[in-house]
């Protein structure tokens, strides 16, 4: 599924944009990094509710396609700056997290 | 293939508290191995050992060094810090396990898996830590 797919059905805000023609191939949500980093796939979309730069950073680390910051919560200016400057799709919204996951697992994503 | 054995040595430093670089040096490991060509698999183990391995210099220890050694072989990572050292490391390495303060633990970080995966994402993991001296840590991943 598409990036852009998945920004427009989510009706996500983008931050950060670089391309939306990213292949998403799984989806996760978590806020605790290390979680994240041992088991969402490369290529995932994350949902979190963290927001600060080091978010970023575990997406370069895993390739991921993409982070959405749920539930109303403003990215931090430093991880905006960070998403931009390594090319990572970054997303707010107000939906919560429970219904971001629950959105994707929808749209057929899953975490494995 | 010819018998000169292509090999690189790259070392990165690494400061105690500063959470807005942390993660750069695996980030500038993970950017050469894509570049030499390593595969998907052993760039993702090293990716995620070697962060974790710089989040807890970050989190736990004043200074560190990240040293990346590779050859056609295997690849080796030891993250070096001044700190307060493990004291039991047999505990550390228990899952769940973390001195982490809150502040760092709202930030999603302090989960006491990070030990825990750097051990499953390596081959072989080795740690030499003395108390307020500091640890080093010492991580082989093999070619599949
Ligand atoms: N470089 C280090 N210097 C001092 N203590 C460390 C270091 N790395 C790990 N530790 C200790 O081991 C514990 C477990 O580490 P880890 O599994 O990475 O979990 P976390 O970092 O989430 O606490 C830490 O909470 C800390 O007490
Ligand atoms: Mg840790």
């Amino acid at each position: 599924m598409l990036l852009a797919n998945i920004a427009q059905n989510l009706n996500l805000n983008p931050i950060n944009e670089p391309s939306a023609d990213v292949e998403v191939t799984s989806g996760y949500a978590s806020d605790l990094l290390s979680d994240v980093l041992a088991k969402a796939k490369n290529g995932a979309i994350w949902a979190t509710n963290q927001k600060h730069i080091n978010i970023i950073g575990v997406a370069v680390m895993l390739n991921l396609a993409g982070v959405i910051i749920a539930g109303g919560i403003e990215p931090d200016e430093n991880t905006v700056a960070k998403a931009r400057e390594e090319n990572i799709p970054l997303y707010i919204t107000e939906t919560s997290l429970f219904d971001v996951a629950g959105k994707l697992y929808e749209l057929g994503l899953r975490s494995t | 293939m010819n018998d000169t054995v292509a090999s690189l040595h790259f070392k990165f430093e690494v400061n105690g508290g500063d959470f807005a670089k942390a993660g750069d040096a695996s980030s500038r490991v993970k950017k050469i191995l894509q570049q030499i060509g390593a595969d998907q698999a052993i760039i993702r183990r090293v990716a995620i050992a070697c962060y974790e391995a710089e989040m807890n210099v970050v989190i736990h220890a004043r200074h560190g060094f990240v040293v990346l050694d590779a050859d056609l072989e295997k690849i080796i990572i030891v993250v070096d810090d001044e700190g307060p050292g493990i004291e039991d490391i047999e505990l550390a390495m228990t899952p769940g396990y973390s001195t982490a303060p809150d502040s760092v633990r709202e930030m999603g970080f302090g989960a006491g898996m990070g030990l825990p995966n750097m051990k499953s994402c390596s081959n072989e993991m080795e740690i030499h830590s003395r108390r307020d001296v500091g640890t080093t840590i010492r991580m082989v991943f093999e070619n599949a």
